[in-house]
């Protein structure tokens, strides 16, 4: 059972356990447009969670992707409305992403605030900075050369899709391959010691939630366009379903422990759920429950085995 | 006279036997010490017999009679009571809550109220009665470490205690405070509490202790009593090998300056502070907790920032922002507390021992997998660190190997000057030797070594020179025929006087 443990397969297992079920459950589950679809659905998700994994993994929080997402959403909705060109619009709001999440590492690093206090206020503060800006109303009419980033497809496979698996890619080989993850992770194991052993840990506090930042802010552009509206309320709550990704794929919220592999299965997880209850048209109502439910199955499973040492 | 037996005790975990055949007698209203190198099975044997760990086989009497033990709070009804290592109070409550928490039953009313002022009056007893003069209501923050170890005993009492464990009770006191330990424990003796004294420090035990009981690799070696064993003899069977000499302070010429304190200051160190250390040279600090020693170390490493004077690495003069800085210019830092400050304790031994020199082994920010095994395997081996593998967690090692770990992590930096802030502490003989021979291969390689350390012999059995610090400042410095406990002794107490 070592071997079990020491590669954390018990979220795969629930992930392979679900789609065994849905697969035998429901008849739609096992064909390649439903799966595409699970894959698209997850894909805004999966980059807030790739994200998070980098913050979590510093020990810290990110509750502000969300409303960064939104945020970067409505400038660069605003923008090509206003005739800029999508790409010089999208990369704009992926610095602008990026600001945001500098300003939260700052508070963090420097200002030394605790990361979920420093966040849940900039959460507020970038939502409201968006309603501001749009005056609480959708931005429509958006070019239709930007249309593809949401709905094209790629050999088949959704454009959101490739994004994902090659932001996934680069993620994990600076997590599990590069210097710089190392410290991340030594940061999170104990900043006191990555600090003696020469590590600047600030910088690399700072680091992760840019990286956060501009992850939500790149999951910010696929969703509008992929609904090619920027809405004030946009990602309104995404930040939790961020964490659960990460949580149910085994990292430790005490920071150090985790891997970029379980948090995607984390996302995959919760992408599975909701088109499986879907396809087995269980109400909305009873939806959440369940999901709460699978949820918090998940973690004491995940729970015994840690502890079993 | 009350008596604890314990009989053929064996335990192990998923199949690793930790205690294998383990035989102790303890009569009531003596000291008895429980000695034996980390890892030996002392603390698995407690836990045993606090009913914390089950044996496997193996029975437990007391007074003849065989005791079933599944909890800690069965064996504290029988009689038996452990003070931790780890002082287990909580530092956020009060002496009074402290003695309340685990001994709720005759402080409670029929709904749950607490009897307050019964509480207060029976607190105020027994800090009567281990020496404590602070009133019930003082929160545990505010106690120094000692006053700590105090309240511990006063909680033990509270039950009707009849065999008391102390598990290195003396590592953070200092002098005085051990002293006034020490009084408490002659006074349980006379009361026919019987003591079961764990500790590393063997002068502390031909102090103290009546019989002492010798563990290696889980089985009893041997009990003796303390007035017909030497010292040698005990280190012996300890270790199973003779330990010629323990400390093997090497001679060697002392080269150029390498490290100068010119009246420096920090926020930390408000009298300014003038030492040296000298190419193959071990300098030790010494002084009481508090006098302002490893406020010295934090300076040199750069934790600490410079706000008056000079340091000169090597005759420049260098101006350390951080740790960071320091560790460029070859200065390294072995820290106090290795749980805290020194290791990742869920993090591998690899990956621990690799944080400090990560940038050198990388392409382009990659890290070179093979290469960082190699080193680990390399340092693990040069070091003789007992591990399985690279992989194991830190936190599985015993104390001695863990703190090879540290030093083999700052050794790999190839420092030119080290700090070592108290190197030994929690130690077992064995690796205590190991970290002597480090210090010594360093020194004949001619590198600086500056060493805090509390335990006397040890400073003056490894230092080619001493320094005495008290109230933040250096008092006086031996070396040669001076280096002496008593001349120490005399410079570290002319303070006392004069405070009392």
């Amino acid at each position: 059972m070592s071997w079990f443990r020491r590669y954390r397969l018990g979220p795969l297992l629930g992930l392979v356990l679900l789609v065994l079920i849905l697969s035998i459950t429901s008849q739609q589950f096992l064909t390649v447009s439903n799966l595409l679809d699970v894959l698209l659905q997850t894909s805004v998700n999966a980059l807030l969670a790739i994200g998070m994994t980098f913050v979590i993994l510093t020990a810290g929080i990110d509750l502000s992707v969300g409303s960064t997402l939104a945020l970067t959403s409505a400038l660069a909705a605003e923008w090509m409305v206003g005739g800029t060109n999508p790409w010089l619009a999208g990369i704009a709001a992926l610095c602008i992403g990026g600001v945001a999440g500098a300003f939260n590492g700052v508070l963090v690093a420097y200002a030394r605030l605790a990361p979920f206090i420093v966040t849940l206020g900039t959460m507020t503060l970038f939502r409201g900075l968006t309603e501001i800006y749009t005056n609480g109303q959708p931005i429509f009419n958006l070019p239709n050369s930007f249309n593809g980033l949401g709905n094209g497809s790629i050999l088949k496979i959704p454009v959101p899709v490739w994004i994902t698996i090659v932001m996934f890619f680069i993620a994990w080989a600076v997590l599990s391959r590069t210097v710089a993850g190392r410290r991340i992770y030594a940061i999170g194991g104990n900043e006191k010691v990555a600090y003696l052993a020469g590590v600047r840990a600030k910088r690399y506090l700072v680091a992760v939630y840019v990286v956060s930042g501009i992850l939500a802010a790149l999951a910010g552009l696929i969703l509008t366009s992929r609904l090619a509206t920027a809405e004030p309320t946009a990602g309104n709550g995404y930040e939790l379903d961020a964490i659960t990704a990460v949580v149910l794929g085994g990292t430790s919220l005490f920071g150090g422990e985790g891997t970029l592999v379980g948090t995607i299965i984390g996302a995959l997880i919760l992408g599975v759920i909701d088109n499986g209850l879907n396809l087995l048209n269980v109400s909305s109502f009873y939806q959440d429950a369940v999901k709460g439910l699978v949820i918090l199955i998940a973690i004491m499973l995940d729970r015994k085995k840690s502890d079993g040492r | 006279m009350s008596r604890l037996e314990m009989r053929a005790i064996e335990k192990g975990f998923s199949g690793v036997p930790i205690l294998r055949k383990v035989d102790l007698t303890v009569e009531g209203g003596e000291v008895h010490a429980l000695l034996g190198e980390n890892g030996a099975g002392k603390s698995t044997l407690m836990k045993t017999l606090t009913g914390i760990y089950r044996a496997d086989s193996g029975e437990i009497l007391l007074d003849g009679v065989p005791q079933n033990f599944h909890s800690i709070l069965d064996s504290r009804k029988a009689g038996i009571n452990i003070i931790h290592q780890e002082l287990n109070l909580f530092s956020n409550l009060s002496i009074e809550e402290n003695l309340l928490i685990g001994y709720e039953q005759p402080f409670r009313t029929a709904v749950g109220w607490i009897r307050s002022r019964k509480l207060r009056e029976q607190t105020r007893e027994l800090l009567q009665l281990v020496g404590l003069s602070r009133s019930p209501e003082t929160p545990v923050s505010e106690l120094g470490i000692g006053e700590r170890q105090l309240v511990e005993i006063a909680k033990a009492l509270q039950s009707d205690v009849r065999f008391l464990i102390m598990d290195e009770p003396t590592a953070a006191l200092t002098d005085q405070e051990t002293r006034r330990l020490f009084q408490m424990i002659d006074d349980l003796k006379r009361r026919g509490v019987g003591i079961i004294y764990i500790s590393h420090r063997l002068e502390e035990l031909f102090a103290i202790a009546d019989r002492v009981t010798v563990l290696r690799d889980g089985m009893t070696v041997g009990t003796y009593c303390m007035r017909e064993v030497e010292e040698d003899v005990l280190v012996e069977r300890m270790v199973g090998r003779s330990v010629e000499n323990r400390y093997p302070r090497s001679e060697s010429q002392p080269g150029d300056v390498i490290l100068e304190l010119d009246h420096i200051q920090t926020r930390r160190l408000h009298k300014p502070i003038s030492l040296t250390v000298r190419t193959g040279e071990i300098v030790g600090i010494g002084g009481m907790m508090g006098a302002g020693r490893t406020e010295v170390a934090r300076a040199i490493a750069g934790i600490d920032r410079l706000l008056g004077g000079t340091m000169r690495l090597k005759g420049q003069s260098v101006q350390f922002r951080s740790p960071r800085e320091a560790l460029e210019h070859g200065v390294a830092l072995v820290t106090e507390d290795r749980k805290d400050d020194g290791l990742i304790l869920p993090f591998a031994v690899r990956l621990n021992l690799a944080l400090p020199t990560l940038a050198e082994r990388q392409r382009l920010g990659f890290v070179e997998q093979q290469r960082e095994r190699a080193f680990a395997e390399e340092w693990i081996r040069r070091l003789s660190i007992r591990v399985q593998d690279a992989d194991q967690p830190v936190v599985n090692l015993s104390g001695g190997n863990q703190q090879k770990v540290v030093f083999a992590k700052w050794l790999a930096q190839d420092p030119q000057l080290l700090v070592l802030d108290e190197p030994t502490r929690g130690v077992d003989v064995g690796a205590k030797h190991d970290i002597y021979q480090l210090m010594n291969e360093m020194k004949a390689r001619g590198k600086g070594i500056l060493m805090i350390s509390s335990d006397l012999p040890e400073l003056l059995g490894m230092s080619d020179r001493v320094y005495v610090m008290r109230d933040g400042a250096v008092v006086g410095q031996l070396m040669g025929s001076n280096m002496d406990q008593e001349v120490f002794m005399a410079l570290v107490a002319r303070s006392q006087e004069v405070e009392s």
